[in-house]
């Protein structure tokens, strides 16, 4: 990973509304640096899902400047897109599971989308849906699965392609406290290798379950910074939890 | 290549092998475009062969009740035929076969009946080109002072109607083969947009795991194709079915004519070619549906 800017995405007064409404997000402008881990808190409805799906690529902003991986990504050409969000793992908030395939084959999607060769595919998928807890589970479809256990897949098959940036939109909502931290210890891990995390969640517990990271804060499509996530070089990692229940 | 394999190991798109709309539509639309352009090309073939025949073609009759004066007169218009310039040969119809001909209409047993219905006397001339009204008032005038009896026809101007009727129904024939074309093209285009419809979650996903455009489009234009292909054969062994059918029917009426408008090689290979035409269409639509629907997400 060599960002010539030292940053993996930086967003420039960034404005979002949805047809002719009102702005959902506004004068949104921060810098996210490689290998970091952030959380992205605020109350429902104050735009996270949005921002995020800024972020993978998933939504154009109504104004404002966005660079990810070094490229101005607004005047990208279409065709460039696939292989920006090839970099990404994405955690969508309702999983977005494939419904006619199984467990095994929805993780193993990113790998086959990019062109892995399928010698190299089921070894890996089958650690994943190990670590997720849903090795007896790989042949189920989604439909056949729980609540926690299709987000436990959407989770895998987010990591699996060891992203550059992993997205994840409430990632533990539905799952009990326990594996949400194991699920949390999974994101560590690969953020220990490299990977800029980026998770959206209004679980405080979570936030001090993780020292190092950095706290993002919406508040009606605003964006604060309580721990100075957005400076650079932070401020300082958000350790205590104190500070963010005083918020 | 790993795309082709994935979608062998994990159908990306459900397929439900003749199920759907799609291989139904194409194998109706082929069996009847298959009967159209074969019906098209045999009627080319028939009008060809029998133009080929009659264009430079004149028929004599010397229509003379008594036999002896019949006789005299067309030996006289044959010998006088034979020395104008431009004509290649001027010969009797024998009389076994004018017989043959009119027996349907008078009875097998010509012998008593022969002498008494007057029969004429057949001359069939042909020409080296084609007949023109000139060369045709050139030689009755000649035959005019020394055989009164002889009427002459080209052979081509009492067919003129039939050739038009030929020829509008092979050009009708065309216009089937293009509508039933366009209605193809249209269907599957339909049926390509509710298969879209239905996978359009998958799509979307498969988008945004950073799938390409092309990526996702190959995926449907295989599935729509498949079913095409199954379908176009379908249609194609019912249409050439019906055809040979039909063609065994003309057959078995014997006449030289009908006999003239089989089909060649050629128009067997033009007529395989429409099933495989029809999986291109199918290929074709499902790939342009895709990538408009792909085009409006980011
Ligand atoms: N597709 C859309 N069209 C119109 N408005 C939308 C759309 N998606 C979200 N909104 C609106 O944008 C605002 C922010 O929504 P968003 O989903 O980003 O919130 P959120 O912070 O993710 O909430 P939650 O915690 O409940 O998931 C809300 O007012 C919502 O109604
Ligand atoms: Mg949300």
């Amino acid at each position: 990973m060599t960002m010539p800017e030292g940053d993996i995405v930086q967003f420039d007064n960034v404005g979002l509304r949805y047809g002719a409404g009102k702005e959902v997000l506004s004068d949104i402008s921060f810098t996210l640096y490689p290998g970091s881990f952030y959380f992205l808190t605020g109350a429902s409805g104050a735009g996270k899902t949005s921002l995020l799906k800024l972020l993978y690529l998933a939504q154009r902003p109504s104004r404002g400047a966005i660079r990810m991986f070094g490229t101005d990504v607004i005047t990208l050409p279409r065709a460039r897109l696939p292989a920006f969000r090839r970099r990404l793992g994405v955690v969508f908030q309702d999983f977005r599971l494939v419904q006619h395939l199984s467990a095994f084959d929805n993780v193993a999607l990113p790998l086959r989308v990019s062109g892995v060769r399928e010698s190299e595919i089921t070894r890996p998928v089958a650690e994943m849906l190990e670590w997720v807890g849903l090795a007896d589970r790989a042949d189920a479809r989604p439909a056949t699965l729980s609540g926690g256990e299709q987000q436990r897949v959407a989770i895998a098959r987010a990591v699996i392609a060891r992203p550059d940036m992993l997205v994840a939109d409430e990632p533990t909502g539905n799952v009990d406290p326990e594996l949400a931290l194991k699920l949390l210890r999974l994101f560590e891990a690969l953020n220990r290798l490299g990977t800029t995390v980026v998770v959206a969640t209004h679980d405080l517990h979570l936030l001090k379950n993780v020292p190092e990271s950095l706290i993002m804060r919406l508040d009606k499509g605003r964006l604060s910074d309580p721990t100075g996530a957005l400076r650079y070089p932070p401020r300082r990692p958000f350790s205590r939890i104190e500070e963010e229940e005083a918020l | 290549m790993s795309w082709l394999r994935m979608e062998r190991r994990a159908q990306l798109v459900p397929q439900a092998r003749m199920a759907g709309p799609v291989p139904w539509v194409i194998a109706i639309m082929v069996a009847l475009t298959t009967i159209a352009a074969a019906g098209g090309l045999a009627l080319g073939n028939l009008a060809q062969a029998a133009r080929a025949e009659l264009s430079g073609g004149l028929t004599v009759q010397i229509v003379e009740a008594d036999p002896a004066e019949r006789e005299r007169q067309a030996e006289l218009a044959v010998s006088l035929l034979a020395n104008v310039a431009g004509v290649e040969k001027a010969q009797r119809v024998a009389d076994s076969e004018l017989r043959a001909l009119v027996e349907p209409w008078l009875g097998e047993d010509m012998g008593a009946a022969g002498d008494m219905v007057p029969v004429p006397a057949l001359i069939d001339v042909r020409l080296s080109g084609p007949v023109t009204q000139a060369k045709l008032r050139n030689i009755r005038s000649l035959l005019k002072a020394q055989a009164p009896a002889a009427q002459v026809d080209a052979q081509s101007s009492w067919l003129a109607p039939v050739f038009s009727a030929i020829s509008s129904l092979k050009w009708l024939a065309a216009g089937l083969v293009i509508l039933l074309g366009a209605t193809s093209a249209a269907a599957v285009w339909l049926a390509a947009r509710s298969a879209l419809g239905t996978n359009r979650a998958t799509i979307e996903i498969v988008h945004l795991l950073g799938g390409s455009d092309g990526q996702i489009a190959r995926i449907f234009q295989r599935s729509v194709g498949i079913d095409a292909l199954l379908g176009g054969v379908a249609g194609a062994l019912l249409g050439a079915g019906a055809v040979l059918l039909l063609g065994q029917q003309f057959a078995a009426l014997g006449s030289g004519m009908v006999a003239g408008g089989g089909l060649g090689w050629a128009d067997w290979l033009a007529i395989a070619g429409i099933p495989f035409a029809g999986v291109l269409i199918a290929m074709f639509t499902a790939r342009l549906t895709v990538l408009a629907a792909l085009r409006k997400m980011l």
